[in-house]
């Protein structure tokens, strides 16, 4: 059976692990081969990096950590931020990536989905959306959630259900469903958000943006819809083990891998 | 024991570098080969990949491998193929309409039943059969899965189901026949267990080599 994942973020900039709530606050966690050789043993399932600055004079940087991190970690690593075309995402997976994560430039360029999933197969392909609740039937936004870019700072006026929906059928294997509003909150994740999208999409979805403690995981996935949940500061500052996460989701019934003890050489 | 020299067949189908470090972790001698005058003297052929048959299909052409494997493959030297490069081994995809390598009977088809597509994460792989890639491996052990479609061998390739997998429908998830291994999921990002087959199937390799030298 199809097992329910964990997944740690790890947020990068000039080459190291960031934490803060998102862009703001930013606190030195680490070094990123090494908190994901951790994550790893500890039991992630996958790893995202996500490179917050995607400034491109900082992409050298980047890939060489990638690389670092493919020859420790024998988990399947995703790679979000900056990536702007094809050739971006080829240079991602040849230092050791397995999937690239796109979103601000996606929604600027949609047909940018598609390109990449031809050159590499939908699998490779996460298409990353932020959203955020907005009020009433605002602006036709039926679900009543907006998709912001930009990190969370700009409304991109498209309602995040429909832009799921799209992003689909444009040639995205996955989602990765951050809810901006509980970003960084420790409220729990935005349960609602992730079961509109997961109800009118076949891909897998992550749910990112509020975990605090292990029941929150129970819930992205029982009631959201969610196959898999990220998360970052509570990992980072030890707030929830992996262990915990999953031992949670295993006595709620979700089917988890056991933690593995030696993913590192 | 001899060190196992091992050719990795690279065609531009993405992340190399963790079948690359899996490989050499498991000590053997590993080199990229970007054309087929490149694996002559090799004693493990491992063809990754992801993505699309067709273009694969024509890469490979490009460089010469399309007959260099199908000959390999037919001297029975030592073959692991991932993902893609199990898909291959059968006659065609459906996901493309693409030829492949024709070297099992069977065809590549879509997890139509499939309750998410792409199949993404960490399944079990039900052994139907013994083989030495999987020995010190638990009979359903966890591996690491992402793809849409499957190699499903025709009846004439039924001795060759190595391995199954259950997702929405029970699918063929590892083959082997002879010195030919082919697996759909990743061994390179499936943890202790993925390294312990990828160090099986290099020690099966040297110890092939070291037979046929002697």
């Amino acid at each position: 059976m199809l097992r329910r994942r964990v997944i740690p973020c790890l947020d990068v900039a000039g080459g190291r692990v960031v934490k803060g709530t998102r862009f703001l606050d930013l606190v030195d966690a680490g070094d990123p081969p090494e908190l994901a050789e951790r994550y790893a043993r500890e039991g992630a399932d996958e790893l995202v990096f996500l490179d917050i600055t995607a400034a491109p004079e900082g992409r050298g940087t980047l890939l060489r950590i990638v690389e670092q991190t493919a020859r420790r970690a024998f988990v399947p690593l995703t790679v979000g931020g900056g990536v702007r075309s094809v050739e971006d995402m080829r240079d991602v997976l040849r230092a050791g990536a397995d999937k690239v994560g796109l979103n601000t430039r996606a929604v600027a360029d949609p047909e940018l989905i598609t390109r990449c999933a031809a050159r590499f197969g939908s699998q490779a392909v996460v298409v990353a959306i932020d959203a955020r609740r907005v009020s009433g039937e605002a602006r036709g936004l039926p679900s009543g959630y907006e998709v912001v870019v930009n990190g969370g700072r700009d409304p991109a006026g498209m309602d995040a259900v429909v832009w799921a929906r799209r992003a689909v059928e444009l040639g995205a294997g996955e989602l990765l469903v951050t809810s901006i509003d509980r970003d960084g909150t420790k409220t729990g994740f935005d349960v609602p958000l992730l079961a509109a999208i997961s109800s009118v999409v076949r891909v897998p979805v992550i749910a990112s943006g509020g975990a605090a403690r292990p029941a929150d995981f129970v819930s992205a996935i029982r009631d959201g819809g969610a196959d898999a949940v990220l998360a970052a500061g509570v990992f980072h500052r030890r707030e929830v083990s992996i262990a915990e996460a999953k031992a949670a989701m295993a006595a709620a019934g979700l089917p988890v891998r056991a933690v593995d003890r030696a993913v590192v050489v | 024991m001899t060190v196992a020299r091992v050719a990795v067949v690279d065609y531009g189908a993405g992340n190399l570098v963790s079948i690359e470090q899996a490989l050499t972790a498991a000590g053997a001698l590993v080199h990229r080969a970007l054309d087929a005058s490149q694996i002559a003297d090799a004693d493990l052929l491992v063809v990754p990949g992801v993505g699309a048959a067709a273009p694969a299909m024509d890469r490979l052409r490009a460089a010469g491998f399309v007959e260099a494997i199908r000959e390999w493959i037919a001297a029975d030297r030592p073959y692991l193929g991932i993902c893609l490069g199990l898909q291959l081994l059968f006659e065609g995809s459906d996901e493309d309409g693409a030829e492949t390598l024709a070297v099992l009977p069977g065809r590549t088809v879509r997890l139509a039943a499939a309750p998410t597509l792409p199949h993404i994460g960490w399944n079990q792989v039900e052994r139907r059969a013994e083989h030495g890639a999987f020995t010190g491996i638990a009979a359903d052990a966890d591996f690491y899965f992402v793809h849409s479609y499957v190699g499903e061998p025709g009846p004439a390739a039924a001795d060759a189901i190595l391995a199954e997998t259950e997702h929405g429908t029970r699918f063929t998830s590892a083959v082997a026949r002879g010195n030919l291994l082919g697996v759909q999921f990743h061994p390179e990002r499936s943890g202790a267990d993925g390294l312990r087959l990828v160090a099986n199937v290099v020690a099966l390799a040297a110890r092939t080599a070291t037979g046929s030298a002697a």
